[in-house]
């Protein structure tokens, strides 16, 4: 291995490292901003003075902001999530099974999502004008342009109300045979992939339709080479770099699209957990959702990062 | 019997931005014989690179052949299906390209390009086709042939990648081989060595050539006959001999005498008893990234450099890329300030950051760039551009600024009406002069010229020297003039200094260039601009003294 | 080769149909943003019809909605909401976001590397998450909506314009005025400012898309205006119950988010071209 590259990757992670610390100061600070007396809302305006000042004590709400701060952190760092303010639970049970559906789902969606928006990128790169181009690129247009929740409401209505394939709105939970399981994921699935799908689309045709600009390009079209082998041996190998990273930054629509996905099917992931916990005010909870989607974000951006860097040729012995 | 190549009146046309049709090659006709190297000479625009294009069945996006024919070998390019002409390219046709730097696709192995023709058309096995390639590194003077294909494209220098652009053209074996500029962006010492392997291949495989270039000395070296373009037309074709000594058309004759610069005459005479120069530099070292402990940067493009600028005289630097004198015209003008050393101004020392220095240190040394494309804000008019300094320096406005602007548009032979246009309106030669009325708005002592001319076609490069030694006879001017190209330097300066990585390696008066040089690199910077003379390169070549101070370099 | 769309010379500029279609959708929906109130055929708060999920019919054009009242009147005041907190936040967001952008670009050193580290964190935090945890925090109200929208999109305005202005801060021009002893306040506002214009309205239009999207999200979740109030995301929140008998309610405000989304994407993609030949 280069020590260029090694010092590169390390440098990036410990960029990363950095941006969540300040990353989880953010959501710390954010949440420390709700108004009113924790202690009072979680005994209710029937307390006594003396048992509200002894949970204050008990919580550490006197201390400075900061010693919070770096005690929430340390906890964190130890596996400890805290407790819910809303049941008395430990977050980490709370989250588990939430956090293992809200990973299937996306697996299931970027399994299915991520190779057909490359071919559909690279094609369309390799097609440029053609009246294929320009019908995909229209389609794309009109799905990054609308909100999520419409085009879950769109499939709800072809799908469950106008085609009676699927049920409508209901995560019945009935996944013990192949055909209820199919059914129960296909329309999230669906609605996820095409949000995360039109940004991948475009951003992966503009990778290839710029490497294509390059003399390199024409060079090999001088040698009479084909079309597909310009674009698969000449632009793809060089435009790898800008490729992960639309796939990554793609990825994590995905998580704001799992937020209205998850809402608008009922479907018991971590997202939809987070929603009804800012409906209930439940800041142990808000908190650690809220850095696990942060840390997935960084992992997708990270990793993105770390493979232009590791494909530079520059960079090559 | 026919040509090998015959272009019979072919004309293309392109669509512009706004959908506009225009013609931009109308009705070229010329053949070239089997064997025969035809070199296609003219300015930017003249087309010459379109023309080589169509001889690959090749149009640059927005571009389209009108009519015409383009027959290679009893195939009419212009005819074919697409399919057809990518047969062709690269065992038929072949192309060099100009930047070999950029043609390369720069992940991945040079072997494995050069011998990817072989694998497109299927024409042999591969360990045939990399022994070939072995062999064609060898006969263009390649070091390392046999391992040098195992490396990237940016772990070789600009030189070998051409010659090595070169073996991937030739790999197929071709009838024809399209040279597009190759030795343009390279240094002349480096050009020289490209030129010799060029020549060797060119003329030991019997091909057909276009050599495409806007330099007739190169083209001197290399070609039969030429084809001199102007405005996509043909003005002349002839023999090299012919053109060379018979020229009959009067922009051929131009571009020859464009060749011939008048000779500087000092406009002050020599200094007697050393009065305060107008401009002193001493023992300025200067460099790039983080400082060490004693001050020093860590990448070093200056070192010890020291010179000195008489009042009413001009100094040339002169060097190749990467020997430091574009540096040293930033440290100069205060944008990179020295590690040590000092930059003296009529006598007095000027602060090492230009944000340190007196507006009026800032006003009495101004800056000109190489690239007028760059060195004007394309978002204002010229008028606002000149007016800046006025205001700034002078404090000048309304109509007294208005006035101003347009006498120094009248100075640099620019029409008044010119001050409402924006840069992109004008076109190359016109920026420069803007650019430079833009350093005299300051009534300027010195003026640092860097490579302002190199950008520019030869005519309107020649036009630009004139002007600048007008401006000096009228306004008391004193030039530093960068370039890397020995003959405009002779054209306007009276001392000229050569630098070498970073230093100073001759300081010589201009008249004694030729047989005064005592370095050895200055003798062969000197020696290899090409001349023009089409035995130049072969009486270089017999010459063992040159030889061994190019492989020494 | 002719050029297949339709062409025209309009000031020097060249201008397509498509682009002509869309800014006539835009300048509609700004119109109605301001003036709406004014053409609304019954009290957009007020129960008109009996019957809830209306159709469209000639008394209620766009139908009526879960309380039965008139959609139409509804979706032309809750342009007001939708597009002027997304105009308010683009532009606060745009103008921080490119001051910023400049100054670093500039001024460079550490203060380029402080805002770039604080900025880039914050861009870390998935936008939707954001608006949840803060409107959370402190509960929902247009200012709070419009101050969140615009700290969400100030780090990418900030990216895009800083991008621009390094370029541009390293082209002759700018070490000319350097040279001549110029001041930051000069080089960002006449030498690099005018240069990243074209490029910093459109990546407004983009981020104003993104804006609309986020806001129409969030009040889809019930975060966003609160009733009685309500903007295109609220209304189609407070009539999804009628999704699966496929009520214009529902669809309504949905398409009227799509037609201002895909009408700026599609301005941007066809935006005039000024032309640049000059005749010689």
């Amino acid at each position: 291995m280069n020590p260029q590259v090694v010092s590169l990757v390390l440098g990036r992670l410990g960029v990363a490292v950095i941006t969540l610390v300040i990353v989880s100061f953010i959501v710390f600070a954010a949440t420390e901003m709700l108004p009113g007396d924790i202690a009072q809302i979680l005994l209710g305006q029937a307390a006594t003075p003396e048992a509200v000042a002894g949970l204050r004590e008990a919580m550490h709400l006197n201390d400075p902001a900061i010693l919070r701060f770096l005690r929430w952190l340390g906890g964190l760092l130890q596996g400890d999530l805290g407790k819910s303010y809303a049941n008395n639970m430990p977050v980490a049970d709370l989250i588990g099974g939430r956090l293992a559906n809200t990973l299937k789902l996306a697996a299931v969606t970027s399994m299915f999502a991520v190779p057909v928006a490359l071919f559909l990128g690279i094609t369309t790169a390799m097609y440029r004008g053609s009246l294929y181009d320009r019908a995909v690129n229209t389609l794309v247009v009109g799905v990054i342009s609308v909100p999520e929740f419409m085009i879950a409401t769109l499939a709800v209505l072809v799908f469950a109300v106008w085609l009676h394939w699927l049920p409508a709105l209901s995560f019945t939970g009935d996944t013990t045979t192949l055909m209820g399981l199919l059914k129960a994921y296909a329309m999230p699935v669906i609605t996820l992939s095409f949000v995360i799908s039109a940004q991948m689309i475009r951003m992966t045709r503009a990778a290839v339709v710029e490497t294509l600009k390059m003399p390199y390009a024409e060079m090999t079209l001088l040698k009479g080479a084909s079309k597909p082998r310009i674009v698969l041996r000449h632009a793809l190998p060089n435009a790898i770099g800008p490729i992960v990273n639309a796939v990554a930054l793609s990825l994590s629509y995905l998580l704001g699209g799992v937020i209205i996905v998850e809402t608008v099917f009922n479907y018991p992931g971590i997202a939809k957990l987070m929603v009804d916990a800012v409906s209930t005010r439940d800041l142990p909870l808000i908190q650690t959702c809220a850095m696990i989607f942060c840390l997935g974000y960084l992992i997708l951006i990270t990793i993105a990062d770390v493979i232009a860097i590791v494909s530079n040729p520059r960079l090559r012995k | 019997m026919a040509s090998f190549v015959e272009i019979r009146d072919l004309k293309l046309g392109a669509v512009t931005d706004s959908g506009r049709d225009i013609d931009i090659i109308k009705g070229v006709s010329f053949d070239i014989a089997e064997g025969e190297i035809v070199a296609l000479i003219g300015e930017s625009g003249s087309g010459k690179t379109t023309i080589a294009m169509t001889l690959m069945g090749h149009c640059r996006p927005g571009c389209y052949v009108q009519s015409g024919a383009v027959v290679v070998d009893g195939k009419d390019m212009v005819q074919l299906s697409e399919r057809q002409r990518a047969a062709m390219r690269g065992t038929e046709v072949a192309y060099v390209p100009q930047s070999a730097a950029a043609a390369f696709n720069p992940c991945k192995r040079l072997l494995d390009q050069v011998v990817e023709v072989a694998r497109i058309h299927k024409l042999m096995p591969m360990d045939q086709a990399r022994a070939k390639a072995v062999e064609l590194f060898r006969a263009l003077a390649l070091p390392d042939p046999e391992t040098i294909g195992q490396r990237y494209p940016h772990q070789v220098s600009g030189g070998q990648l051409q010659r090595l652009s070169a073996a991937m053209a030739l790999i197929g074996g071709p009838k024809l081989v399209i040279f597009d500029e190759p030795t343009t962006a390279l240094d002349v010492t480096t050009q020289i060595e490209v030129l010799r392997a060029f020549k060797s291949v060119m003329t030991a495989g019997g091909m057909a050539g276009v050599y495409v270039s806007h330099d007739l000395a190169v083209v001197a070296q290399i070609a039969d006959r030429i084809v001199v373009l102007r405005g996509g037309e043909v003005q002349e074709v002839g023999t090299t001999q012919q053109i060379l000594h018979d020229a009959q058309h009067p922009y051929t004759r131009e571009l020859l005498a464009a060749f011939h610069p008048v000779p500087h005459a000092a406009v002050a005479p020599a200094p007697q008893a050393a009065p305060v120069p107008a401009l002193e530099v001493v023992g300025v070292t200067a460099g790039y990234g983080p400082v060490d402990a004693s001050g020093v940067p860590h990448k070093l493009a200056l070192r010890d450099v020291g010179c000195a600028l008489e009042k009413g005289r001009n100094l040339g630097v002169i060097g190749e890329s990467g020997s430091g004198k574009s540096t040293l015209a930033r440290a100069i003008a205060g944008l990179l300030p020295p590690s040590s050393g000092s930059i003296l101004l009529g006598g007095k020392v000027l602060a090492g950051d230009a944000r340190q220095r007196s507006k009026d240190e800032l006003r009495r040394l101004q800056i000109v760039f190489q690239l007028a494309d760059t060195a004007l804000n394309p978002a204002r008019p010229v008028g606002d551009i000149l007016g800046r300094p006025l205001s700034f320096y002078h404090g000048m406005k309304g109509a007294a600024r208005e006035a101003r602007i347009v006498e120094l548009l009248d100075m640099v032979r620019l029409p008044a009406a010119m001050r409402h246009r924006l840069p992109g309106e004008l076109s190359g030669g016109q920026k420069q002069r803007v650019n430079l009325a833009r350093a005299l708005a300051a009534n300027p002592e010195v003026i640092l010229c860097d490579e302002i001319t190199s950008a520019l076609d030869t005519v309107v490069a020649a036009a630009v020297i004139e002007l600048l030694k007008e401006l000096q006879r009228e306004l008391d001017l004193s030039y530093v003039f960068i370039s890397h190209d020995l003959s405009t330097v002779q054209a306007i300066c009276d001392e000229v200094m050569v630098m070498f990585a970073g230093e100073k390696v001759e300081h010589l008066p201009a008249d004694r260039i030729h047989g005064g040089a005592q370095h050895a690199y200055s003798r062969l910077l000197f020696a290899s601009v090409p001349k023009l003379d089409t035995g130049w390169l072969d009486g270089l070549s017999r010459d063992p003294e040159f030889s061994a101070a190019l492989a020494r370099r | 080769m002719a050029s297949s769309s339709l062409s025209r010379g309009l000031l020097g500029y060249r201008v397509n149909a498509v682009g002509l279609v869309a800014s006539a959708v835009i300048l509609f929906w700004l119109f109605i943003a301001l003036f709406g109130g004014q053409f609304t055929p019954y009290p957009p708060g007020e129960i008109v019809d009996f019957d809830y999920f209306g159709p469209m019919s000639g008394q209620y054009w766009l139908g009526t909605d879960y309380l039965g009242r008139d959609m139409l009147s509804r979706i032309l005041m809750g342009a007001r909401y939708t597009v002027g907190i997304s105009v308010a936040a683009v532009l606060i967001s745009c103008f921080l976001g490119v001051v910023l952008g400049m100054m670093a670009a500039v001024i460079g050193g550490w203060l380029d590397t402080c805002l770039s580290r604080f900025l880039d964190a914050l861009n870390s935090i998935p936008s939707k998450l954001f608006g949840l945890v803060v409107v959370a925090g402190i509960g929902s109200s247009i200012p709070v909506l419009i101050g969140v929208l615009a700290v969400i999109y100030t780090p990418g305005a900030y990216r895009f314009a800083r991008a621009l202005a390094v370029n541009i801060s390293t082209m002759d021009f700018v070490t000319v005025a350097r040279a001549r002893g110029e001041r930051t306040p000069y080089l960002i506002t006449q030498e690099v400012l005018p240069n990243i214009l074209g490029p910093v309205l459109t990546d407004m239009g983009l981020r104003f898309v993104f804006i609309v999207l986020l806001l129409s999200g969030l009040s889809f979740l019930g975060l966003g205006v609160q009733p009685p109030n309500a903007d295109w995301g609220s209304l189609v929140r407070e009539n999804i119950g009628g999704l699966s008998f496929g009520a214009p309610a529902v669809i309504m405000p949905s398409i009227a988010i799509a037609t201002l989304t895909i009408a700026v994407n599609l301005l941007i993609d066809n935006l005039p071209v000024r032309i640049r030949d000059r005749s010689e």
